[in-house]
């Protein structure tokens, strides 16, 4: 069940991520980072992290994504053109990205013997369930970095705000 | 009854998508979807935080993930904000043509 889990949303995430970077149109794009973050949402459930994958779901591809897309349609953004800059942009991308992987997964295999392996669900120290762990957690040892954050969403409303706005 | 899957294999997993993330970033020339992996990059490290909570057995990873995911909601925010006041001074949403400090 997880091994099938696994393959077919990964091999999704996969599918989704290389279409959003062959994909010329950014609303084409955009859809296919909508599959990536949903195909997470089931694997974070399937590592027995429920309250993230309807997290991803509902802040990820529900909010942001959303915001994307309204931009998109709002700036009317065609295909994008092929300038002198893509070209260098070719060369040095792909061997980058290319030893970045490398590297990763080099430090990744050598130690995957250490890392053991996942089970379906999840199997937390002494919890009852995800959520109650969480937020018991996120509410007595972690509360003033919680509250930060909202200020910091705050901060941002209001940042957004000034910068869109119309300038007189 | 259930088949194991390995933790590595969602790190390699998390590593594909990171650098298929890195690679847009690189190649793209909209400004949109150069904001959208880096989207991406975020989610590929969140997986790797989720799978390394799931191996320890804790929930603190998942919390991180939690603040990922509301800094990357702001960084949004701003951000698509910010694309917006650029493209309503200079008309494009090509990064090569956005050089002013280059000049």
């Amino acid at each position: 069940m997880q091994l099938a889990l696994f393959l077919i949303f990964g091999g999704l995430a996969i599918a989704g991520a290389i279409n959003l970077l062959l994909q010329k149109h950014p609303i084409n794009s955009a859809l296919s980072l909508v599959v990536v973050m949903m195909s997470l949402a089931v694997l974070y459930w399937s590592l027995g992290a429920e309250f993230l994958a309807a997290a991803q779901v509902i802040v990820y591809s529900g909010a942001i994504m959303v915001l994307f897309v309204f931009v998109i349609m709002l700036l009317n953004a065609g295909e994008e053109e092929h300038t002198h800059g893509s070209r260098a942009a070719y060369i040095a991308g792909f061997p980058g990205a290319a030893a970045i992987f490398c590297v990763l997964s080099f430090v990744f295999l050598t130690e995957s013997k250490h890392l053991g392996s996942a089970n379906l669900g999840g199997q937390l120290s002494q919890a009852s369930n995800n959520i109650a762990e969480i937020s018991s957690v996120l509410f007595t040892k972690l509360l003033l970095p919680f509250e930060v954050t909202s200020i910091l969403i705050l901060v941002a409303i209001l940042g957004a705000v000034v910068l869109a706005r119309k300038e007189q | 009854m259930s088949a194991q899957v390995p933790i590595a294999y969602y790190l390699i997993l998390a590593a594909i998508l990171f650098s298929t993330g890195v690679a847009a970033f690189l190649i793209k020339r909209n400004i949109i979807t150069i904001f959208m992996s880096i989207e991406l990059m975020l989610n590929a490290v969140n997986l790797t935080f989720v799978a390394f909570a799931h191996m320890w057995h804790q929930v603190q990873g998942q919390i991180f993930v939690f603040f990922v995911m509301v800094v990357a909601a702001a960084e949004a925010a701003v951000g698509l904000a910010i694309i917006i006041a650029i493209f309503r001074s200079r008309q494009t949403l090509n990064v090569d043509q956005i050089n002013l400090l280059k000049n």
